[in-house]
């Protein structure tokens, strides 16, 4: 071999690896760049150059999707600047846990799910529920109607999904209220999809009703080459069971809420989420276009689902969007006390402390909301007809 | 005939080998039973239905097709593309600093003694830390780094991760390597009196490159995985581990989608080990000893 041969081979090989090096395609951080309208884009950059905006940063529980529509269209629709925020979210991820990277002072705020902050809290994690934005739990448990599980006290024998991590208290205590022990099923740990739900590993599946219950109506009944209905499914709904736990809400540092200037930015970030999350109610379709195009990469089918039965958790809200309901805080907080998931532990073992939550925030941006003439009860909601087609797409 | 065979035996040989599997694949999907096979409780095979085994070309076709029905949304084909070459971009960078880092580290303990006793089990147990614990950290602890106007990005946290799965087998290999020297030749540098240094570039390095290359072309393989279970991990968009999480929503009612990017994982760990051979025959002189591939 000649040696400009062999000194070529080299070159090629580290220009591959610089030209890799080189080739960002877009993206490339966990801060989402929500596609804003052209007039609400300039409005941001202008009152950015101006510096009249305080950054805040949202840590989201997973990556995009309408679950948190009401965040983006915030952004988009320009409500966070007009109290003053510059709000940039950031996507979670599997290993990514939003109350730890809060609790650390990494970002202002984060979503999370009521049952699994309340373990970190005892852990020591010191922060707060501000707004109680999902008024029910979307958690389901499903089956197909062959299997005849029409309620918990069927599941005793069956092969029962649950993805664990924290996903399983209402299931556990759903079981627990109809006396059927962990042992009296056979658990099987779920994936992401629906598949071994599908082949029938698993009799009953977790699914939530804005995700996996959609996955199954998306695909393709063998038997009578149709997409599945919702006429061949069970549901069991923990809403309706008594053991619904509180899920996404909007957690701040308890710390830093002893801070004037915090309290102010709380209630702002509040008032514009709800603002937002009131456009969703009104525009579904058009809040599942901006987390389209801000980068979720679901369906269009299954994003309109999503918005369309987010929606139905948060509207119509009986106390106003955010308020914490006290009894079912109380709720939330008994199952975590008192139910043992399959190695015996329970969530929390005393009761959280007073710091855990707190309406004053929520109840001041209500106010300014309805002084503003947003309703923030949707009492004439109507969910939308979304049909599904294969695949989601 | 002869001539061509010759020419292009390897060419026509990995042709042959991928042909067999995707065959394998279709035989298995065609004649297989459709509940898999199973021993006692547990399956050894897969079922062979198309939620479980989509056929070769279904998934093939999939690529051809629009991610999403949105409009404007790209074809498979490109999505994966542009997700491919952004991982693997990540995938270089936490190579070549595993392999900086690896190569400093076995250049250190094989320099002294004390220094590999000290390190070497370190070295070892880092690998037995678990990726999904370290990534949180990682990128956790670099959001709080800022370098004059250099901001830490997600990304520098996947590179990291990458390089920390990169490094190990460098290290492990280039320290072996340079200590590979038969004590005769040591012994007639020492004589002349040669120094550290120049016994190093002369005498240690060229007598590392056979066992140094399978540890490159290794750290590229995890450099690739640490990339990809990274993105998974913290959720950084752009890249194959993403599209992953992204398109196992689909796998009931599109079972051919979430392929596509284990295709793409597939794809851009053949261009890094390919990387690594064109290295390995530019340092084809120094490989005097037969160890390497």
């Amino acid at each position: 071999m000649k040696p400009t041969l062999k000194l070529g081979a080299a070159v090629v090989a580290l220009g591959l690896v610089a030209s890799a090096c080189g080739s960002d395609g877009g993206g490339g951080s966990s801060e989402v760049d929500v596609a804003a309208n052209e007039d609400c884009a300039t409005r941001t950059q202008e009152a950015r150059d101006a510096g009249e905006l305080t950054e805040v940063s949202l840590q989201l529980q997973w990556v995009s999707q309408a679950q948190f529509a009401g965040y983006y269209a915030a952004v988009a629709e320009c409500y966070y600047v007009d109290e003053g925020l510059d709000v940039k979210i950031v996507e979670g991820g599997v290993d990514i846990v939003p109350q730890d990277v809060l609790a650390s002072g990494d970002v202002d705020y984060a979503i999370s799910w009521v049952p699994k902050v309340l373990g970190s809290i005892e852990q020591g994690a010191q922060i707060t529920n501000v707004a109680q934005i999902f008024e029910r739990s979307a958690t389901t448990q499903i089956s197909f109607k062959d299997k005849g599980i029409a309620e918990p006290a069927d599941l005793k024998g069956k092969a029962v999904g649950s993805w664990g991590f924290g996903n399983e208290w209402e299931l556990f205590a759903g079981m627990q209220s109809a006396n059927v022990g962990v042992d009296d099923i056979n658990l099987v740990q779920q994936a992401f999809d629906m598949n071994a739900f599908l082949a029938g590993d698993i009799d009953a599946a977790q699914a939530m009703t804005y995700n996996e219950y959609a996955q199954v109506l998306e695909t393709v009944n063998p038997k009578t080459g149709e997409l599945y209905q919702p006429e061949d499914l069970n549901v069991i709904d923990w809403n309706d069971v008594g053991t619904a736990m509180l899920q996404d809400a909007i957690w701040a540092q308890t710390e830093k809420l002893s801070e004037e200037a915090y309290q102010e930015q709380t209630v702002a970030f509040i008032k514009a989420s709800i603002k937002g999350w009131a456009f969703v109610r009104d525009n579904p379709e058009d809040a599942a276009t901006i987390v389209a195009e801000s980068g979720s990469e679901l369906g269009e089918s299954h994003q309109l689902w999503m918005t369309n039965e987010v929606n139905k958790l948060i509207w119509p809200s009986t106390n106003g969007v955010g308020i914490i309901d006290a009894a079912a805080w109380k709720q939330t907080v008994d199952i975590a006390l008192n139910t043992k998931n399959e190695t015996g532990a329970t969530i929390i073992s005393k009761e959280p402390p007073a710091t855990a939550y707190s309406n004053e925030y929520v109840e001041q941006a209500l106010e300014e909301l309805e002084a503003d003439g947003v309703d923030t009860k949707g009492e004439g909601f109507e969910p939308i007809e979304v049909t599904l087609n294969a695949g989601g797409k | 005939m002869a001539r061509i065979w010759s020419r292009f035996r390897a060419v026509i040989l990995g042709v042959l080998g991928i042909l067999a599997v995707v065959g394998a694949w279709d035989m298995y999907k065609a004649f297989g039973p459709e509940q898999g096979v199973l021993v006692g409780e547990t399956r050894i095979l897969p079922r062979t239905t198309d939620l479980a085994m989509p056929h070769s070309w279904e998934m093939l076709q999939r690529f051809g097709e629009p991610v999403t029905a949105l409009s404007g949304a790209p074809d498979a084909f490109n999505a994966v593309y542009d997700a491919s070459l952004f991982s693997l971009g990540l995938a270089a960078r936490g190579w070549v600093i595993g392999v900086v880092v690896g190569l400093l580290l076995a250049l250190l303990m094989s320099g002294f003694r004390i220094v590999e006793s000290a390190l070497l089990p370190w070295v070892v147990l880092s690998q037995t830390v678990p990726l999904i614990a370290i990534a949180p950290l990682v990128r956790r602890w670099g959001s709080e780094i800022e370098i004059g106007s250099y901001i830490w990005t997600s990304q520098d946290s996947v590179a990291v991760i990458a390089a920390y799965l990169a490094f190990f087998p460098v290290a492990v290999g280039a320290l072996r390597g340079l200590k590979s020297p038969e004590a005769t030749h040591l012994d007639l540098m020492r004589a002349f009196g040669v120094g550290w240094w120049l016994t190093l570039v002369t005498l240690r390095i060229p007598a590392s490159v056979p066992y140094l290359l399978p540890a490159l072309r290794l750290g590229a393989a995890s450099a690739v995985i640490g990339a990809v279970v990274a993105e998974v991990s913290i959720g950084l968009k752009g890249g194959l581990g993403r599209m992953v999480i992204d398109y196992a929503v689909a796998a009931s009612g599109d079972p051919a989608k979430p392929w596509a990017p284990i295709f793409g994982a597939v794809a851009i760990g053949l261009v890094a080990a390919g990387a690594i051979g064109l290295l390995g025959l530019a340092l084809r002189p120094f490989r005097l000893t037969g160890v390497a591939q």
